[in-house]
């Protein structure tokens, strides 16, 4: 990678996003703490009426951490890079400078208006995909636009050839696009009653097992499409930006892209598993959950094999470390992942703990470090200004690495031993536990969890705070530093 | 040609279009017709049952919740039959859930009566010590929207051809009829085997309250 110290680019729409994703992380963060609180002392439900228990609240955290947090770290992340991989600034053209505000705005409305209404209840129910129809359109029209400013983008560039991150953008806007219109086919319930009950009340276009073929079809791909797909981008350009090491293989980046292109969108079926889906549905879900293994890791390793020769700044940058522990809790979580789709295994593994724990050894481990990482190679370029503190960093890495493998060898052990629980029989052959002793069982592990939880978010605040001290406080720079992030 | 579609945006994004378009295509498009038939003699929901419904997803119970069993004995011992794709045929949305913190509830209907859940709702910890489940109190003053439940009942019976009688049609006397004639009852007969004074009082008054709702749909679970 060459450098671009010679252009100026603008970076007045990422500023903006930098702020709601360390705002919506601590809110969401926050949440995910009480809830995981809940679970361990549930005399704290009552702190809100109707609006504080367990089940109002989980979606909150759900939502808010991804379209909130991530989603936020993801157009940080785009509308830095995508200007410098182009060559072009965004500030050159005053259509999509205009486009880039209306969408940052629009995006505020939506995400409050998804808090709000997820907090009095009003909701689709389905995963991910809770926002009734009104909050559906209004996030079709931010993500047009998005993809208006990405195309738009792209036609100015100087940069002929799309720079690898560009494809995973690009994909990522056209899966998102595809997966959520099928999955919000949805019919306002006021259109055909005579204008009867609630105006944002909508009933899904599918039914039953067809709408849990496409809800999970969306809720896997949102897996693929919000949690991998982008911050794959991502670390294809902070990785070698930040360590000044070229990617280690052009060939294996084609191939793991294609691989994952054609391979996610199969693997949907995995979360049906033993349900009423057809047979050949939920085997082909399996089988290719196996084969994601090779394109997961093959971007994975890709990146690993980007540091060679280059170790030491494992021991002294701490962005580095975040960005390698990253790709190695990717490499962890798209293990795992298969492993859980393997069909024996999953009649133990899901509706346990496991799952949820599998989860966040990918969000914590792998999707919030790189946004981390983003953010804070971002910052210096962005308010020409030094990171404000380096041991904070480092702090920041240990604490949350703890609270990962906390948080994730709690849940697999609770997981398997409810999922073990759950089937256990006497020698008679009857069930030897009430379902209560299965839920009382994982008191201890819930309380590791909780505590787990706590630290990620001692960490993030951490982090805020560092952030909010290198845009305000930080050490002058005159000139854009080339690789390695100046920090104090 | 990979070099050339990387200097060629367009062609690029038709093609990752392709490849991603083409898993859907094939394992969701099939079965659709086939996945949305019912079972013999299945029953739409009543417009109390959809109102439960709506309380049920409102309080996503569903966080906590499985409705499916699996076909493992381990289940079906704890459960009952394991379940059937032509079970699910009026259920917009699905409700299965992806994480059993508490029982998977899709026959809960067979084996636990209204008065039960009466006292479970209010404090769960008084039925099943030990329990995390909250308690939902608010359900015993918060009043059902059935009105939106019968919007809905009329936009499946015109959008889908869902079996209901003559009676739901469009427009707010015909609602209100059905209110009468059918809605109350009913919530009445919940509310006097909840055994709860209190629910009986506000249904005859011509309000139900959210936790008679639900149980009618918990009860319908079966
Ligand atoms: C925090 C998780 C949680 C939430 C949210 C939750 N439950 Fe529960 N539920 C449980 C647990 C745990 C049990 C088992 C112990 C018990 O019976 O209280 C349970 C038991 C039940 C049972 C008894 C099932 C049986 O087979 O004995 C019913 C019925 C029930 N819940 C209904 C609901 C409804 C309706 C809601 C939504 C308003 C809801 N639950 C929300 C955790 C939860």
């Amino acid at each position: 990678m060459q450098s671009n110290a010679a252009m100026e680019y603008d970076y007045s729409i990422v500023k903006l996003y930098m702020w709601t994703t360390v705002i919506f992380g601590i809110v969401g963060m926050l949440v995910g703490v009480i809830i995981a609180s809940q679970l361990a002392w549930p005399q704290l439900n009552y702190w809100l009426g109707e609006y504080g228990t367990f089940s109002r609240l989980r979606p909150i955290h759900t939502n808010v951490v991804v379209y909130g947090f991530m989603i936020s770290g993801i157009f940080v992340g785009f509308y830095y890079s995508a200007q410098r991989v182009l060559k072009v600034s965004i500030g050159e053209s005053k259509f999509l400078m205009t486009l880039g505000y209306l969408q940052f705005f629009l995006y505020l409305i939506a995400a409050s208006g998804l808090v709000i209404s997820e907090g009095m209840g009003i909701t689709t129910s389905k995963e991910y995909a809770q926002m009734e129809w009104p909050l559906d359109i209004l996030i079709v029209v931010i993500w047009v636009l998005w993809g208006m400013i990405m195309f738009g983008l792209i036609g100015m560039r100087r940069e002929k050839a799309l720079y690898i991150s560009m494809w995973y953008y690009v994909a990522t806007f056209l899966g998102v696009a595809m997966l959520y219109l099928f999955n919000n086919m949805e019919i306002p319930t006021q259109l055909l009653s005579g204008g009867l009950g609630a105006w944002y009340h909508s009933v899904s276009m599918y039914a039953g097992t067809n709408d849990a073929m496409v809800q999970w079809w969306w809720g896997h791909n949102a897996v693929a499409f919000v949690f991998t797909v982008p911050i794959i981008a991502l670390i294809y350009y902070y990785l070698p930006k930040e360590s000044g090491q070229a990617v280690y293989s052009y060939k294996l980046s084609l191939l793991s892209f294609w691989g994952l292109m054609f391979i996610y969108l199969w693997a949907g079926g995995h979360h049906l598993l033993w349900s009423t889906v057809p047979d050949w549905v939920q085997t082909m879900g399996s089988i290719f959950s196996v084969v994601l293994i090779l394109p997961s890791w093959g971007s994975a390793i890709n990146m690993l094999l980007t540091m060679k020769g280059e170790w030491n700044q494992l021991t002294d940058n701490p962005l580095i470390k975040f960005m390698v522990l990253a790709s190695t809790f990717y490499m962890l979580s798209t293990l795992e992942g298969p492993i859980q789709a393997v069909k024996s295994v999953n009649a133990i593994a899901h509706f346990t703990d496991w799952i949820p724990g599998h989860v966040h050894d990918g969000v914590l481990g792998w999707v919030a470090f790189m946004v981390f990482a983003t953010l804070m190679h971002s910052a210096p370029r962005v308010f020409k200004r030094e990171i404000y503190s380096k041991s904070l960093l480092e702090a920041q890495f240990w604490i949350q690495t703890v609270a990962v493998v906390l948080y994730f060898t709690s849940m697999w052990i609770a997981g398997i031993t409810q999922g073990m629980m759950w089937r256990a029989v006497d020698e008679y052959g009857n069930l030897m536990y009430s379902f209560i002793d299965t839920v009382n069982v994982l008191h201890p592990y819930w309380v590791i969890r909780a505590v787990g939880g706590t630290l990620y978010f001692i960490g993030l605040l951490m982090f805020a705070w560092n952030f909010f001290m290198t845009a305000t406080a930080g050490r002058k720079l005159e000139t854009e530093p080339q690789f390695r992030s100046p920090m104090a | 040609m990979f070099h050339w579609l990387e200097k060629n945006p367009f062609f690029f994004a038709v093609g990752v279009f392709l490849t991603i378009a083409f898993a859907g295509a094939v394992t969701i498009l099939p079965h659709f017709n086939k996945s949305a038939q019912p079972v013999k003699g299945l029953k739409p929901y009543s417009v109390l049952e959809l109102a439960g419904r709506h309380v049920y997803i409102k309080d996503n119970c569903l966080s906590c919740h499985s409705q499916l069993i699996r076909p493992f004995k381990a289940e079906t011992d704890r459960y009952g039959q394991y379940s059937l794709s032509g079970e699910y045929a009026y259920d917009r949305p699905f409700l299965w859930g992806s994480r059993r913190i508490g029982p998977d509830l899709h026959r809960v209907g067979n084996y636990r009566t209204p008065d039960w859940h009466a006292n479970h709702m209010w404090e769960p910890t008084s039925v099943v010590p030990g329990s995390v489940m909250p308690a939902y109190k608010h359900q015993f003053t918060n009043i059902a929207d059935t009105e939106t439940a019968y919007a809905e009942a009329v936009t499946v019976k015109t959008a889908f051809g869902v079996p209901y009688g003559d009676d739901i049609q469009p427009g707010r006397a015909a609602y209100e009829k059905v209110l009468k004639s059918k809605v109350l009852p009913e919530a009445l007969k919940i509310a006097t085997q909840m055994k709860n004074k209190d629910l009986i009082a506000r249904v005859k008054a011509g309000k139900i309250p959210e936790v008679v709702a639900l149980t009618a749909y918990l009860e319908r679970l079966k």
